[in-house]
Order: C-alpha cells, then structure tokens, then sequence
C-alpha cells in the first residue's frame, strides 16, 4: 500500500541523475572544501536535531526542512558546492515510511536540485558579491530571485512526484487526498511554500553576510537559533495538536462505552455536518467546526443514565424527558472549550425542529442557529441509515425520501438538500474508526461493505 | 526555607488552622483571571495573601513581598535618571536610536497577550531583542556609535510605552514584572558592554574578529542567566514556593523563546555592524515566525486543557462526582507539586491526571453515592482507578498521566508521587465536603491519622503547609 509504484521510481532516479550531474563539477581540489563541509554538517545536524527533541513524532508540514543552511549555501557557494551541501542531510534524513532509501534519495536529490537552482539563478546578478560586501539594498534582488527559484524547483518536483505516484503523494502532502492535477498542484504548493521559505531565505541571507564577515561563522550559527526555536515550536504545535484530536476522540467513546448501539454515530454525522457545510459553500474554518459540532452533538449522554440510555422498548415519558436532557448537559460540558465557537450552540440546539415541536428551548425556524440545523439533518440522516436496537438500517435512498418529505415541518429544506446533493456528489462512504472495526459484532453488514480502508485515519 | 523570616513552618499539629474551604473560594473565580504571570498588576507592593487570615498567625506569616518592591524601585530609579540624563545631552547617532526606537514600538504592537506559561515569559520576543540588540551595538556599518547606557534604556522604555498605547487602550497593557525585568536585562547588557566600547577597551581586548561575537554571546548568556535569577526571584517572593524549583523552571523555559530572543539581539547588534540599519527588518521577519510559531503552540495548549478540562467534567454532569471536583483537586494537588518542588512538566502531568481522575467511575454503570470514593474499599478503589487509566489512555495525554490515575489507589508506598498527591488532594476534597462545617480541620486529621498506609507523610504535610498559605497561591495558574 504504502510502496513506491513504478513510475516514481523511475521519476525519482531521473531527478536524482540530475542533481547528480548538477553537484558533480564541485568535486574537484578547488572547491571551498571547509566551507562545504561545515555547511552539509549544520545542515545534517539540523535535520537530525528534531528528532532528538521529540521522539517519533513527525516533522511539522512544511517546516520540517531547514532551509536556511541550505539557502546561505546557495549565497556562499557556486551552484555545484551548494548542490553538495544538501547531499548528507538529505540521504541521513529520517523518512517515515518505508522504502527508507528510496525516500531518502528523492529527498536528498530534491534538495541539491534546488539549492543548485537557487545558486544558479543569484550568480549572474552578483549574489556572491554583494553577500561579501554586504551590498545591502541591492543583495536583496539576488536573494529575492534565489529563493523564488529555489520554491519553483522544490514545488515542481513535489508535484511531478505526486502526479508520478497517482493520488498517493508523499508524506508532507498526503492530507489534499484524491488525484490533483499536476499543475493545480504545482501553483498550490508554490503558493504556500513561498512565504516561509522567503523567511528561511532571509535567515539564510543573514547567515552568509555573517559568514563573510570579519565575526566569521560561528556568528552566522547565531542565526539558526531563531529559526530551530521556531521549527520546534511547529513540531511541538503538531503534537498537541495530535493528542488535542485523541482528546475530542476519548471524548467521544466516553459516550459511546454508555450506549453501545450508537457506536461510530458521532464521527459519521460529524462527516455528514461536514458534507453539508462543503456544499453550502462554508469557509474550511467553519466546515471544520461544523465537523466538530457533528461529533460531540451527543456529548451530553454522558449526563444520562446509562441504564436509561440502554434501555430496550418503549419509555415512559418520565425517561424521555431525562434523556431530553442531554443537549443542555452536553453545552454544559462543551462551553469551556473556546475553539469550538458556534459549535456549542448546534450542540444546544440540535434537537430543535423548525415548526418549533422539538426541545429543549422549542425554538422555531430561523430561530434556530444555522449550524444547529445543519446537525440535525446530518444526525438524522445517520440515525436512520445505521441499525438500532428496535429496526435494522434503511438505505440511504429509503433515509433521504423520509428527510425531504420531513423538510419544512422538522428539518430545514436547504440543509437538506444540501446533504442530497452531497451524496449525489460523493456518495456515502462513513468513516469507520478503529473501535469499530474491531467490534465486528455491532457492525452491520450492510455498512461494512462501502467502507474504504483509506478513510480511517 | 524562605528567607523571610517567617516563623517555623513546622505546622502545629494540633492547631491546623481553620483553612479556608476550597469549595468557598470558589467565589474567586479564578478562570477569571488574567492569565498573565502577577496577579499583582496595580499594586505590586501589596500581595494579597501577606495580610495574614484571622486565625493564621501560627503558621508562618509571610513578610511582604519584599524583591517585587526592591526591582521595582530599582527599575524606576535607573529609567528616571536615564530620561534625565538623556534630556540633559541630547541624542547622539538620532538615525540610529529612531531606527531601534521603530523596531521596538513594532515588537510592542505585536505583542501578545493570553496564551498561558508558555507565553507569559516573553510577550514581545522581538521588542526585548531590538532593546538588547541595541544595548549591544558597537559599530554601525562600519562606522562607530557613540551612544551611552543611559541613551540605551531611554530608547528602549520610550520605544517600550508608545509601543504599548494600543494595547493599554484595549485593557491589557503588560504587567509590571515583565517591564521592571526588561529594563533591568537591558540595563545589565548596556552596562556590559557601552562603556568598554565607548572607551575604546573593547577592541583592545577582543578586537572585531570571531571573539568579539563571542564576547557578545557571553554577555546575552550572563544576561540571560540574570534575568532567570531575577524572575525566580520574584516569583519566589510572591508565591512562596521553592526557588530552586523555580529557577530551574525559569532556566528551561530560557531554552525555548528566550535562547532565540538572546540570538536575535546578538545577530541584529552584529549585522547592525557589518550591514548597516538594513539588518533589522531583515533578521525580525525570523523572529515575528517564531512568535508565531509559539502563538499556535501556546494557543493550542489552551485548547487542549480546556479539553481535557471538559472531559473531567463528564463525571460532574454524569452525576458521579460532586461540580467543581476534578477542578479543586487539580488546584490543590499543583500547589502541593509546587510546594514538594515538581519541575513544569511533571506539573502539567499532575495536573492532567488529577483532572481525569475520576474518569473511570464513567464506566460505572451505576454512580457511587455521592462520587466519594475514599470511603470505598480499597479493592473497589482500585478497579475504579484502573478504569480510568484506561479511558485516559485513549486521550492523547502523556503515559505518565494514565499510570498516575492508574495508581492513585495503591498504598502511597507503591505510588509515584504525582499519584501519591493526588490520592491526597482527592480525599482532602472529598472529606471536607463530608464534614461540613469545620471540615478542613477534621478533614486533615484523618488524613494524617491515615499516613501509615494511603497517604504519604510528606504530601500530607506540604498540604498543610499549601492549606495554610491560604487559597489565592493555590488558584493561580488553575485551569
């Protein structure tokens, strides 16, 4: 699943024959050799020094590379030398899947492709020149061309390699999904790596005037301190960020230990929020907050009795106004957190209907916050299409006719429509998480058959 | 043990004074309060919990705080006589001084403000540098400066106050610590190294070569290591808690935002020489990223506390624990882990595990009365806990949480300590609310009649001790 195809294989011994031919002319009695050599260490060292920090966790997108070095190599050296610099780092780079080597390869030959770019482009504007005489206005220029050569080269061969392997891109971009195309995926990268390598260009810039001058390189290391600190912060950004996303997930199966038969219900109805919030033309950030509001709407079960919430038959009405409860528990429970935002209202008020029949504050069409309805269509969606304790699964077709004939009196028409034409569109493919799946028992079978195995993440 | 003179802290064991009760200073609000590191903004001079309580007289009574006053006073001497003494001569190199004057007033604006510990330490990364980078400028471009120590700190508190109009008008304006400890850093790293250039040693000395970076990061280091000193100071003062402890805390936390603060003053002071005023736009950029990347880092943080916060108070809403439970003993097991000297991290580890502790009485099916589980039998005890080390090991939480709830049961002999405080701090809350009236007292009775086997001796004496303080130290920094 996760091996190299082909194609990129080859893609990936043409770019490394190519940055091979590039850094070739360096080796000869005349290159800077102690220069050479100090830069390729900095730089192998700053690749390695991450790992040191935070074990196993992965590099920061984006960030992972340090780029500085790699840049001041490109003002301090001809094309060739600096090509060389990123050799070491690049092949002793830490890769975390497995074909390692070939990895590590395409790592080392894209970075010395790059570099040797960047060297070339600022030569014939006097780069080198100017760094030494620390030119100051006018070093900007081939500094400038330098780091939009370098961005140009890394972004192209990352599309070229995503386009090589087909929908499956390399670990910094696996998170686009689906099959970009190769140009529109080479603009979104340039776009996006453009401005912090421009930063890493300026440090880099900084570096080689240091080095140049009569203070020498032990001053220009001075400058990498900013830029590690800063690498390690993103790093350490990801990890919380990582254990954050468990959080909300144990959050999650709290409820789900309490009531067994809704397994999975929260993470599919967060898809479907999201679904519908794709389709509604939502920015990503409220798509994602939606996702969320998806999640955690039944978080308040937790608040019920679990023996109610396990109950089999019919309830009383005593019971039903407990379990009526729930959404005023789980905007208790939720209000603290500040990310959510409007989140914590479509928690309040998913079990609102839009003529005012539903609870707990019966609020009535647009009353009812939008992503509060949005919740509910998705939440009913899910109800119907997965199997309860007292009917077994509808077909989605079955689930949809039930929605739309509802819209109006209990649901809101454009949500719903919103989540028709999203299936039509994509489909209804719900994740399966982890749990789950290794409840064989709970799942039905008539769900099991469209899950994907990529979509569990 | 603190330097000031209290009485023995040896706490009577007879007298333990009418503490005040956690659950009614609940009233404090202390999720209220500013998260930044003094509580004591406007009146520094005043710490709140010096007034001894009515009854607490025999435990130490802690003099006021003494080193917050003395650096302040400090700090407003030295500025005074600068801005004299600046007014008096006049500026030398003003292209110079207006230039570090802007590069401040921009790190001020972009200063934040809310985020927690990680940030309370640096707000204004690139103000601090531009000061000290200018506290270390020697040449200019090649062409020598002349300015003095005073013209330093005059540009750097000026630059420092307009810088800071926006954020004062909006209500959070920077603490005092933070302005007092800027001044002095800067005043320490100006009267390092201005004089000796000025009079030309400097170069006699080290010259303009490799050893005059070197110098200059020798003197950040000595900077920074006073700064460390003087921060643990203060907040040692303040708190009352171990000062060894602190500084440590201080000395790490100088490892992340403080080394690039430090770098990015030497880096500016040395292009400065070599390139010219051109340097400073080009090496903050770097800077303003780091801040950035710690804004995120910070601001996740917060985040993901307020989560784990939330999934503590599952139990609450559930019904298996009483409101306020898991956020009391979070507050009372950190001040313990302060009082027993715990560095941040095994801090941040307590105080997630004393937040999910409970969390295993979740799978429960029906609640034990009343959530108070220190009156269980022990097996039961410790079935509950093993529980919630498995609900909290699906959080993405460090291991060391999870064993801490784990173990929170076992006899203190068997338990790490984080899980020895908690186990304390849980029952101390959970005893008092059952006592009623003079509950703390009672409460901590039984406790100490227990440290044969549950509870461990130490822990329960360091929350006498933490008990007696009264309750602000124990609010500050809760979630």
């Amino acid at each position: 699943m996760r091996s190299v195809p082909p194609c990129a294989r080859v893609f990936i011994a043409c770019v490394a024959v190519g940055a091979a031919a590039c850094a070739a002319p360096a080796l000869t009695p005349r290159t800077q050799w102690p220069a050479v050599a100090l830069l390729a260490l900095l730089y192998a060292w700053c690749e390695q020094a991450p790992r040191f920090r935070i074990a196993g966790r992965r590099a920061p997108e984006g960030m992972g590379t340090f780029f500085p070095v790699l840049l001041a190599g490109a003002f301090l050296l001809p094309p060739a030398a600096a090509a060389l610099v990123a050799v070491p780092g690049g092949l002793l780079a830490h890769a975390e899947q497995r074909p390692q080597w070939v990895r590590r390869v395409w790592r080392a030959a894209q970075l010395a492709l790059s570099a040797w770019a960047a060297a070339a482009v600022q030569a014939p504007l006097g780069g080198r020149g100017a760094v030494a005489a620390a030119d100051f206005p006018y070093v900007l220029v081939p500094a400038g061309a330098a780091v939009v050569a370098f961005c140009c080269v890394l972004s192209y061969l990352d599309s070229g390699i995503l386009a090589a392997t087909r929908g499956l891109p390399p670990v910094p971009f696996r998170r686009r999904g689906g099959a970009p195309v190769p140009a529109a995926a080479w603009r979104g990268l340039l776009l996006r790596s453009l401005a912090p390598v421009g930063v890493h260009g300026l440090a880099g810039l900084m570096m080689a005037v240091l080095w140049r001058s009569p203070y020498g390189p032990l001053a220009a290391l001075l400058v990498l301190l900013p830029m590690y600190v800063s690498c390690w912060a993103f790093a350490q950004y990801h990890h919380e960020q990582t254990a954050h996303r468990a959080t909300i997930r144990a959050l999650v199966q709290a409820v789900d230990i309490k009531d067994e038969y809704t397994r999975g219900h929260s993470e599919r109805v967060g898809q479907a929020s999201m679904m519908i919030a794709r389709e509604l033309g939502m920015d990503d950030e409220r798509v994602e907050v939606l996702r969320f509001a998806g999640i955690l709407h039944d978080v308040g079960k937790l608040g019920v009795p679990t023996r109610l919430l396990r109950k089999d038959g019919p309830l009383t009405p005593e019971e039903r106004r407990v379990i009526e409860l729930h959404p005023e528990y789980g905007h208790e429970m939720v209000r603290g957190i500040g990310f959510l935002g409007e989140a914590r209202t479509a928690i309040l008020h998913h079990h609102e209907r839009l003529d005012g029949s539903g609870y707990p504050y019966g609020l009535v069409g647009s009353q009812i916050p939008e992503c509060a309805r949005v919740v509910a269509v998705a939440d009913a969606f899910d109800a119907m299409t997965s199997t309860r304790s007292y009917r077994r699964a509808r077909p989605v077709a079955v689930a949809v006719e039930e929605l739309e004939r509802c819209a109006g009196a209990h649901f809101d028409p454009q949500m719903v429509r919103a989540l028709v034409r999203a299936l039509e569109r994509h489909g209804w493919h719900p994740a399966v998480t982890a749990d789950e799946s290794s409840r064989d028992g709970t799942v039905p079978a008539a769900r099991r058959a469209p899950v994907r195995a990529d979509n569990a993440s | 043990m603190t330097g000031h003179g209290g009485p023995d802290p040896q706490a009577p064991r007879h007298s333990a004074a009418p503490t005040p009760r956690p659950s009614a200073t609940k009233a404090t609000k202390p999720a209220h309060r500013a998260p930044t590191k003094s509580p004591h903004r406007s009146m520094p001079h005043k710490p709140r919990h010096s007034a001894p309580a009515p009854g607490k007289g025999r435990f130490r009574t802690r003099m006021p705080a003494r080193v917050p006053a003395l650096v302040y006073a400090s700090a407003a001497l030295v500025v005074l006589g600068a801005l004299g003494w600046t007014f008096w001569r006049g500026l030398d190199d003003r292209g110079t001084a207006l230039a570090f004057g802007v590069l401040i007033v921009v790190g001020e604006l972009a200063r934040w403000s809310g985020g927690g510990a990680a940030v309370d330490r640096e707000p204004a990364p690139l103000a601090t540098a531009g000061a000290l980078a200018y506290a270390l400028l020697g040449d200019n471009a090649g062409q020598p400066t002349q300015h003095g120590v005073a013209q330093v700190i005059s540009v750097a508190v000026a630059a420092g106050l307009v810088g800071c109009v926006p954020h004062v008008a909006l209500g959070r304006g920077p603490s005092l610590d933070s302005m007092a400890r800027r001044v002095l850093t800067v005043v320490f790293a100006a009267v390092c190294v201005q004089p000796l250039y000025n009079s030309g040693k400097l170069q006699e000395w080290v010259g303009s070569g490799p050893y005059h970076a070197l110098w200059v990061v020798g003197i950040l280091a000595l900077t920074a290591l006073c700064d460390a000193v003087l921060a643990a100071a203060m907040a040692h003062a303040r708190t009352g808690w171990p000062f060894g402890p602190l500084l440590r805390d201080e000395l790490r936390a100088m490892l992340g935002i403080g080394s690039a603060v430090c770098a990015t003053g030497a880096v500016m002071s040395l292009a400065v020489a070599v390139a010219g005023l051109w340097a400073l736009p080009v090496f903050s950029l770097p800077l303003l990223l780091t801040q950035l990347a710690y804004r995120r880092y910070a601001a996740v943080r917060t985040t993901y506390r307020q989560t784990i916060a939330s999934l503590a108070r599952a139990t609450e809403i559930a019904g298996y624990t009483p409101a306020g439970h898991a956020r009391r003993v979070a507050a009372i097991s950190r001040a313990v882990g302060r009082e027993l000297g715990l560095s941040e991290p095994d801090l941040t580890v307590l105080e997630y595990a004393a937040l999910m502790h409970d969390i295993g009485q979740l799978s429960l099916v029906d609640p034990v009365p009343a959530g108070a589980t220190a009156v269980l039998p022990a097996e039961e005890q410790r079935r509950i806990a093993l529980l919630g080390g498995a609900v909290v090991r699906q959080t993405g939480v460090p291991a060391e949480v999870a064993v801490v709830v784990e173990r929170q049961a076992d006899p203190y002999r068997d338990q790490p300590l984080q899980a020895r405080i908690v186990r304390a701090a849980n029952a101390y809350d959970e005893l008092v609310r059952e006592e009623g009236p003079g509950g703390p007292l009672t409460a901590l009775e039984r406790l100490r009649l227990a440290t044969g086997h549950d509870y461990a001796p130490e822990v329960v004496e360091s929350l006498v001790r933490v008990l007696s303080r009264g309750t602000s130290v124990l609010w500050q920094r809760a979630v």
